[in-house]
């Protein structure tokens, strides 16, 4: 029943789509300067039948209705609420129609709210978007298909992976397809830019709230994934240099670039072409990066869900995306005048798109050279984390200091002073940092100048805060916020990165164990059970022997049924200061377990700060919405 | 002219790029290990975790079947194994069992040996797991049993279990 409302729905969407193409071509060739209302009414329906057959498959898992095969291989009865309906894009097949309903709502919200009397080129934007529309829905036709059905109807569900039962997981893929997909709305309207010739400032106003808005999203896509890694894959850290995280990387870096040079379209009428490219990159690299983890191309801990059958269409799609788009910008680009100074605020805006093409180039490298080498050499080889540290680090140094000094190089003018208080603010950085040696201990001459040059930008962009509140329109809230936040960012990955305590040991119950400044009593365990697991539970009591601070930890070992599965539950103590981090896992035939214990400094500020770079977009976008 | 290098330029380098992802979405078939079995198993070196010698095929085929474990002490689900390996080098005839430790390190093995008991013959250390993939490692533990030709005749991924642990017996003795 669910199943053929499903595909009816997910019918009707593709027809529209279809019919949205076919009327905005006819609407091109009417002379006027009006985008007729039937166009209007079929956009309005298509989104309404799109995002009925989400709910009508999230139904499906809350109804835990097993006849479809969807819910059948990633849900169980016996799971909780919250879950059931985050199902129903844990799977391939549901997040691919969550994907096509952000690029169907994007494509509505973009008709609807663009102000613009260039009717020529929101038709041409239609049109591509529907194409994409088109290519996605039949891919899930053909391949990927949510609502097949499955007989004889099974009594339960084989359950989701419990490794992606977590609330961070949860959000994670809406937000980041929301940051990802909604790219495809620029990509459509930078194609439809260049052929209907409606260029620059126009552009660069029709686009900005998209850009922000999906760059805001992503921001939050990327963290909350990241507090997924670290709360749930139990090995303390956040970021792995991963290739699937490396995918979701990429993309941010063109759109940070982006966002960055549309501002300089909108302000200069410059760089058109630049802002073309960028906007066509974004969401080629997007769905690069969905091919790459979808088709299990990359191995990684992140591939849940791969299949090269499926691999093979997105590549197709990945083609006819990339030819369109450098057909369209090799027949449509005009060479342009650059005209500002070297010296102007829009040069150092631009400084940020060198640094932005840097990284995304050495992740480039990182994550496809090893796929190329395997292609040309047959050798395999494998990329970490010591790369990019070495690659990527000390290039965040100039790029702190620039993030500080580079919006304001055209507003203070007297030169003498503005040297002075960089001055002061550097000094102010150096003492800081020394504090934080004396502290926490030694680290690498690396490490300082990088801790140097956030508290540099931090103190810039606090300043610059009491300036705003002091002259309201000199200075803008949104870019102070997000660049505070990333000095943040860097500044306490750097401390967590360099004065982490930890230790890895046996214990059994009644023992204790005592290592730099920490003791640690293992109390007891005891076995409880839940809805759709046994969980056994440890109790130790944890000692600072410095302060003498006394926590009780609780670490787990999860056994679910469905699918038989043992996760390891991190027990963290979260403080403003510092996590206390434990996990411990069994040894079989044995009383001892495995405990592995770490302390690491200001982790929560980390997110803080993560949301604190995406809060900048928000404003920026409440900003646009008053004026 | 500049311009039309520069498009030749950036549709080599498109077709290349896609053409690379093809060969690989064709070339991923070699990770699933369904293929591997049946075929021959390809010239190795290691060193041993402890001794000073070299495990490689020649030592494979002095057995009649061998069993080569991919193992690490930080990994869980090897513990979960381990009781199933220790029975095999107890009760199996003409097994032999070489451990590759993966991505470890040589104190941690050492300790988690002496802890739980040493099943293998033989012992590797792997500890970048460069040498495992070519084994078609892609999680350990995994376990490929080979005869002493070099075939693979089966391929273990994930924890052995009771009735793994069987069929290699029944097949080895």
């Amino acid at each position: 029943m669910l199943s053929n409302t499903g595909i009816t729905l997910v019918i009707l969407t593709t027809l529209l789509s279809a019919l949205i193409i076919y009327k905005s071509f006819t609407e091109l060739h009417i002379e006027n300067n009006f985008i007729n209302k039937k166009i209007f009414n079929l956009v309005t329906f298509q989104t309404t039948f799109s995002i009925l057959s989400f709910f009508v498959l999230i139904a499906g898992f809350v109804i835990s209705d097993f006849s479809l095969i969807n819910v059948y291989e990633n849900s169980h009865t016996k799971k909780p609420f919250f879950y059931k309906v985050s199902g129903a894009w844990g799977s391939h097949e549901g997040s691919l129609l969550l994907w096509i309903n952000i690029l169907v709502i994007f494509s509505f919200l973009f008709l609807v709210f663009t102000k613009h009397n260039n009717k020529s080129y929101l038709l041409y934007t239609l049109i591509f978007q529907n194409f994409l529309i088109l290519g996605f829905l039949i891919f899930l036709l053909i391949n990927s298909n949510p609502f097949s059905k499955i007989y004889p109807i099974p009594i339960e569900g084989l359950g989701l992976n419990p490794i992606l039962q977590d609330p961070a997981l949860a959000i994670h893929p809406p937000l980041l397809y929301i940051g990802f997909v909604g790219s495809s709305i620029y990509f459509s309207a930078g194609i439809a830019s260049l052929i209907s010739n409606c260029r620059d400032k126009f552009f660069a106003k029709s686009i900005k709230p998209w850009v922000l808005i999906s760059w805001s999203f992503q921001t939050l896509g990327i963290t909350a994934g990241s507090i997924w890694a670290y709360y749930e894959l139990g090995w303390g850290g956040f970021w792995f240099w991963d290739p699937v995280e490396n995918a979701s990387l990429m993309p941010w870096f063109v759109i940070t670039a982006l966002m960055h040079s549309v501002i300089v379209l909108e302000k200069r009428n410059s760089i058109y072409s630049w802002v073309i490219i960028l906007c066509l990159l974004t969401f080629t690299i997007s769905v690069t990066g969905t091919f790459l983890v979808r088709s299990g191309i990359l191995n990684s801990v992140h591939t849940f869900a791969n299949d090269p059958s499926r691999g093979l269409y997105i590549l197709i799609f990945l083609s006819l995306m990339i030819f369109l788009a450098l057909a369209a910008f090799f027949r449509y680009s005009k060479k342009e005048e650059y005209n500002f100074l070297l010296k102007s605020k829009e040069t150092l805006i631009l400084a940020n798109n060198w640094f932005m093409f840097f990284f995304l180039t050495s992740v480039m490298i990182g994550t496809l050279y090893p796929i190329i080498l395997e292609v040309l050499n047959d050798t395999k080889i494998s990329v970490g984390p010591p790369f990019y540290s070495a690659v990527i680090f000390p290039f965040v140094i100039p790029f702190l200091i620039f993030m500080a000094i580079g919006p304001k190089i055209n507003w203070i003018k007297n030169k003498y002073s503005r040297i002075l208080s960089n001055f002061y603010i550097l000094i102010a950085s150096i003492f800081l940092n020394l504090l934080v040696y004396f502290i926490f201990g030694k680290y690498s001459i690396i490490s300082n100048l990088i801790i140097i040059s956030s508290i540099f930008l931090i103190i810039h962009s606090i300043k610059d805060f009491f300036i705003f509140f002091k002259k309201k329109n000199e200075s803008d809230i949104s870019r102070i916020v997000s660049h505070l936040g990333f000095g943040m960012l860097i500044l306490f990955i750097g401390i967590s990165h360099n004065f982490t305590v930890e230790n890895d040991f046996n214990l059994k119950v009644g023992e204790e164990k005592k290592f730099s400044g920490y003791q640690i009593n293992f109390n007891s365990v005891r076995m409880e059970n839940e809805k759709n697991y046994k969980k056994i539970i440890g109790e130790f009591k944890l000692v600072n022997l410095k302060s003498n601070l006394e926590e009780i930890l609780y670490p787990e070992i999860r056994i679910y049924d469905q699918p038989e599965t043992l996760t390891y539950e991190a027990s963290i103590k979260t403080k403003l200061s510092a996590d206390t981090y434990l996990t411990m896992s069994n040894i079989s035939r044995s009383d001892y377990y495995n405990i592995k214990f770490q302390n690491k400094p200001f982790m929560i500020w980390i997110w803080i700060s993560a949301i604190l770079i995406a809060s900048g977009g928000f404003i920026r976008l409440i900003k646009i919405k008053m004026q | 002219m500049k311009k039309n290098l520069l498009k030749i330029i950036i549709s080599v380098l498109a077709i290349f790029i896609i053409g690379t992802f093809y060969v690989s979405l064709k070339k991923t078939e070699i990770y699933d290990t369904k293929n591997l079995v049946g075929t021959n198993l390809d010239n190795f070196e290691l060193n041993s975790l402890n001794k000073n010698l070299k495990i490689n095929q020649e030592l494979v085929k002095k057995s009649q079947y061998t069993l080569i474990n991919f193992w690490a002490s930080w990994c869980a689900p090897c513990r979960a194994e381990h009781k199933y390996l220790i029975n095999l080098k107890r009760n199996a005839k003409n097994l032999k069992l070489i451990g590759i430790n993966f991505k470890d390190e040589k104190k941690n093995a050492n300790k988690f040996l002496s802890e739980f008991g040493d099943p293998y013959h033989y012992s590797a250390a792997d500890s970048e797991g460069k040498v495992s993939i070519n084994f078609g490692v892609y999680g350990i533990p995994e376990s490929i049993l080979v005869n002493n030709d070099l075939k693979i005749i089966k391929k273990f991924i994930g924890p052995l279990n009771q009735e793994e642990y069987t069929s290699i017996l029944s097949l080895t003795n």
